[in-house]
């Protein structure tokens, strides 16, 4: 597989203009490279989409206006507003604090899933490294959430027992909840680089049996599938964060619980 | 049995089979594991993706029903269901990796 990839200008030139510099910083700290490139591909994918998600930022700021919005703005607006509808939607209005965090990951998802339908880039997300990262990130930051908004010791006890559940179910209840919890990271981030790597191994292959028109069909299914993918992690994300922050239900005397907002359905 | 099956059948056998004799005392895996766990890759990723499929269907056919009884939820089924669908292909995707760890790391190698 290592052959049919060709070296992509872009990483030759990031690191020909970084690469010595990177080298030097990651010797001095005591790593050693291996491989010609000092700078992964993927690595350089990423810098690209942070440096066009800035880009984008500062040029939709610069001409922000309220009576005469531009195409481009009203564009972001709606995109900033679903992502806000899926938050209210699960967690309700106290969500909008998460924005930030969802929003981009959900973006930078999606443009990393959409690179690698453009001749000359790759999809970051078809490595191992970036989609682990995204979800480590996600995973360290639903618990510090969960932490702040139940505190450390009513954290730990929503891991013991259900509300309305007898104490000693913890035994059982427990090691189910961390194997449920630590398995989070792994099914995030499998779950987007198994799909991204796929698909760009479905197109590479059927490049290699018949260049022409004959794997546009599997593009088109790259276009369905970087989207879905990227509202996947952000929904999965919403809910983890919904499952943390959520105070008790309160359970009246006839059992039923209160109406106090949505439940969410189990998610793995 | 025809005489051409029976070829190669003792084709495929003799294909198999071979590498076992020259397999290598040193090493800690039998020298044809590689093929073997290659094999066992594209099956497992057939089972998984048969069974994922059956799951699939059984879920967008409930939440089709769902919908022409009632179109008003169309909305919250859909949601629901992309949800779950995106739970069922994570199984397969998972042996979609294992398979991909046994065709390219070939952790088995002798």
């Amino acid at each position: 597989m290592e052959k049919l990839e060709h070296p992509l200008w872009i990483v030759q030139l990031v690191n020909a203009l970084l690469g010595p510099l990177v080298h030097r910083v990651g010797e001095a700290l005591g790593y050693h490279f291996t491989g010609h490139d000092v700078i992964p591909p993927f690595m350089v994918m990423v810098l690209l989409i942070v440096v066009f998600i800035t880009a984008l930022c500062l040029f939709v700021r610069a001409r922000l206006s309220v009576e005469d919005p531009g195409k481009l703005q009203v564009l972001v607006e709606d995109g900033v507003r679903a992502v806000m509808g899926l938050l209210d939607e699960w967690i309700g209005p106290k969500g909008h604090q998460f924005l930030p965090l969802i929003a981009t990951l959900g973006l930078f998802i999606l443009l990393g899933n959409y690179m690698g339908l453009i001749p000359g880039l790759m999809s970051p997300t078809a490595s191992i490294n970036v989609t682990l990262g995204c979800a480590i990130t996600t995973w360290v930051y639903y618990h510090i959430q969960g932490i702040r908004a139940q505190g450390l010791v009513g954290y730990i006890k929503h891991f013991w027992a259900p509300p309305g559940a007898p104490w000693f179910i913890g035994f059982l209840y427990f090691p189910i909840e961390i194997i449920s919890h630590t398995s989070r990271v792994m099914s995030l981030s499998l779950r987007l680089f198994g799909n991204m790597f796929g698909h760009e191994l479905v197109v590479l292959v059927l490049f290699s049996i018949i260049p022409f028109l004959v794997p546009v069909p599997m593009m088109f299914l790259g276009v369905v599938i970087g989207a879905l993918q990227a509202f996947i992690f952000m929904l999965l994300s919403i809910i983890y964060l919904q499952g943390a922050v959520a105070v008790e239900h309160h359970v009246d005397e006839h059992g039923h619980e209160a109406p106090d907002g949505h439940h969410a359905p189990a998610a793995a | 049995m025809s005489k051409r099956s029976v070829l190669t059948f003792a084709f495929v056998m003799a294909g198999a089979f071979v590498p076992v004799f020259a397999q290598e005392p040193a090493s800690a895996y039998p020298a044809d594991m590689v093929r073997w766990s290659i094999i066992t890759a594209g099956f497992a990723l057939g089972i998984a993706s048969g069974l994922a499929a059956l799951g699939q269907g059984r879920a967008v056919a409930a939440a089709a029903e769902g919908i022409a009884r009632n179109p008003g939820a169309a909305g919250d089924i859909r949601g629901v269901l992309l949800l779950g669908l995106v739970l069922i292909e994570s199984l397969a995707i998972y042996v979609f990796v294992i398979s991909l760890i046994l065709f390219f790391l070939k952790p088995f190698a002798a």
